[in-house]
């Protein structure tokens, strides 16, 4: 009889017995990495009605956070501010401006403007701004550097595991609380911790000036502190 | 003791005998198919309307949060409990009778378990999260919770899947190779000969043949008791009375083995008729399996009472209120056709006339499977519906879709096993030949009254 089968056949189940492991973790690091929020969402960055620059008004201008988003201290959620907000200096300022016409429409007509969201967290996991800002968690530390942001862009993934990052170790983001938002306190929290690591790989000590405020803030410390933050760690705190 | 009839039956008429059905199958092989088609069709409705509507299209609501999609898992996973027990156990301890019937018990077992597993898989009505229930690294940073008896059951569970799927494919490989040699056409011989994997019978092919067989038998005996007693955990480990039971484990195993000769005989009284098998899958076959099934069904039965006398005998009046309940409350039906079909029926076995009655079995069996579904029905749902606070009381209806997934497991599981029928011999072949008369040494000496 002859063979139904080539020699080189007898290679496959060792092949397979190779390859069918490695392609299992294979998919699981794909879907680790390639499905989470820091590659799918991170840097999502839509186009917005107006073309508001928070690098013109946050950065240069220094606005503070709240003067916009002004219920973000009290409430669960950091409010859109109404056009008439923006009326407040655009009265004034570049009144006929173009770019500028939804907002005095808005304004005209009491319709919001559309703007598009970015940072949007699943129905399912309670979220609450206020008690964040008062455990003195820099709005920078969520939202990144907005102050140098022309159009506002997600800058950190906003995913479970990174949510608990910081809930289970909770210092390294915490400030004193009249500098939450202070976009520029502690600046070295995102790019030059990194520095401070190659540093210290290299054997020579950060200079006095970067190693800066937040390395020798203390939270426990802060006479300004009523209560200490408690981080909820278990599933009902935000899955309520 | 003849385990094959037959006069001078020899090695080519058996297989013959064995691969004729599977070469031009008979007409009742068309009929069941042509049920079982229409009830896995249904079984693809359910699904897509589960997935479309959500879990919401069951009768499952507060107080009854765990209702026909664990009844029928634990039953399914339950079915398979004969096949490993047949398998393994038996082969261990020699029963040669095993040979006529192994094969196309743990086929069942690995369409039972199939069956099973989809439960679980759907029960949330998002089967896309399933990775949820395994140990892996995600960006939620979520693990799962090794407390619990469901994690102990996912790693049972699949692990009795693998298990029980080697030690079938295992025994298939050398009928495999008698298929292939058989096979006219090139994709018969291409089919049959990529699973044979280039089996050639040699004495070397043999000896790696019987160390695994023996190694997987050794491997998969702990299974047979473990997965059902860790299936009963995910009762037992709670606080609810008429769950947090320490009979359950073994009380659990016995079911399973119970109900898993009872699906066995429902399989085979049909198809060794249909297949024309009646000389190798014999009435003593089917007497032993019979007596498998008095013995487990006893035992449950026991178990049963011992949980009235443990309700009562340990004074705590929320227990005996649990079984008071289960027995005359608003499920009175559920418990006592539970126990009619579980323990009465199988008393009948005690009568030779009836477990030497292909009919007689094939009816009981039908009860057998009956019993055991309602089994897990009443310990689920009459546990849950009255628990510690009567203002949460409440009645459970199940839908028509939970009744369409029930039926639709049917499907899947006679589809599957119809077409194992239908592809691969449902008898094992190399196996059986070792206990034929005519492989007996002694055969055809002047006085060898060969028994």
């Amino acid at each position: 009889m002859p063979a139904i089968f080539p020699r080189w056949t007898n290679k496959i189940p060792l092949a397979l017995g190779v390859l069918g492991p490695l392609a299992g973790v294979g998919l699981v690091l794909f879907v680790w990495v390639y499905f989470s929020p820091s590659f799918t969402d991170v840097g999502y960055r839509p186009e917005q009605p107006v073309p508001f620059s928070h690098k013109l008004h946050a950065g240069e201008m220094g606005l503070d956070c709240r003067y916009c988003h002004n219920t973000v201290e009290r409430a669960a959620h950091a409010a859109i501010p109404p056009a008439a907000t923006c009326m407040n200096c655009h009265s004034q300022v570049k009144i006929d401006s173009p770019k500028l016409a939804p907002v005095r429409r808005s304004y005209n007509t009491g319709e919001p403007v559309p703007w598009v969201r970015v940072h949007q967290l699943p129905d399912f996991a309670y979220f609450d701004h206020s008690p964040h800002i008062a455990a003195g968690v820099g709005c920078a530390s969520c939202h990144g550097r907005i102050d140098t942001m022309t159009v506002v862009a997600m800058d950190q993934p906003l995913s479970m595991g990174w949510c608990l990052d910081c809930h289970r170790n909770p210092e390294p983001h915490l400030r004193p609380l009249d500098q939450v938002t202070n976009m520029s306190w502690g600046d070295s929290e995102t790019e030059d911790t990194m520095i401070d690591a190659l540093r210290k790989l290299a054997g020579t000590s950060a200079p006095a000036e970067t190693a800066g405020e937040q390395q020798t803030y203390n939270y426990r410390e802060d006479p300004e502190r009523t209560r200490l933050p408690e981080p909820p760690v278990a599933c009902s705190g935000c899955h309520r | 003791m003849t385990l094959v009839t037959g006069n001078n039956v020899t090695f080519k008429q058996l297989t013959d005998d064995v691969a004729r059905p599977i070469e031009d199958p008979p007409l009742g092989w068309w009929l069941a198919f042509g049920l079982a088609l229409p009830l896995l069709g249904l079984l693809g409705v359910a699904l897509a309307y589960l997935l479309w509507e959500g879990v919401g299209i069951w009768g499952v609501n507060n107080p009854v949060g765990w209702g026909w999609a664990i009844v029928n898992f634990v039953f399914w996973v339950g079915i398979g409990h004969a096949g490993t027990l047949i398998s393994a156990i038996l082969f261990l301890f020699r029963q040669n009778w095993r040979t006529a019937v192994n094969r196309s018990a743990e086929a069942m077992t690995i369409f039972a378990v199939i069956c099973a597993g989809m439960f679980p898989g759907i029960h949330t009505g998002r089967p896309w999260l399933d990775y949820w229930m395994f140990p892996l690294p995600n960006q939620m940073q979520m693990w799962p919770n090794f407390r619990s008896p469901l994690l102990w059951d996912v790693f049972a569970v699949s692990t009795y899947f693998t298990v029980s799927l080697l030690f079938w494919y295992v025994g298939l490989v050398p009928d495999l190779a008698t298929m292939r040699d058989r096979a006219k056409s090139k994709i018969g011989q291409f089919a049959y000969g990529l699973f044979a994997l280039g089996w050639r019978g040699s004495t070397r092919h043999w000896q790696h043949y019987e160390k695994a067989y023996l190694l997987l038998a050794g491997l998969a005996t702990p299974l047979v008791l473990s997965v059902h007693t860790i299936v009963s955990f995910d009762f037992a480990v709670s606080n609810l009375p008429g769950w947090h039971t320490t009979i359950f484990p073994p009380y659990f195993v016995a079911g399973a083995i119970f109900s898993g000769f009872g699906m066995v005989l429902t399989l085979l009284i049909p198809l060794r008729k249909w297949y024309k098998l009646e000389h190798i899958i014999t009435i003593k076959h089917l007497e032993n399996m019979a007596k498998v099934i008095l013995l487990t069904g006893s035992l449950v039965g026991y178990a049963y009472a011992m949980e009235f006398f443990i309700a009562w005998y340990s004074g705590n009046a929320y227990e005996s209120f649990a079984f008071v309940n289960r027995a005359f409350g608003d499920y009175w039906w559920a418990y006592w056709t539970m126990v009619s079909c579980n323990v009465i029926s199988p008393q009948l076995v005690w009568f030779k006339k009836i477990r030497r009655s292909p009919m007689a079995l094939f009816i009981l069996s039908i009860f057998v499977n009956i019993g055991m579904w309602f089994e897990r029905f009443v310990i689920t749902v009459t546990s849950l519906h009255h628990d510690f606070m009567p203002s949460s009381w409440g009645y459970y209806t199940a839908t028509f879709w939970d009744l369409a997934f029930l039926l639709g497991s049917f499907g899947l599981f006679f589809t599957l096993f119809l077409l194992f029928c239908r592809f691969l011999p449902m008898i094992a072949l190399a196996e059986i030949k070792a206990v034929l008369p005519i492989a007996n040494p002694h055969y055809g000496e002047e006085d060898g009254h060969h028994e």
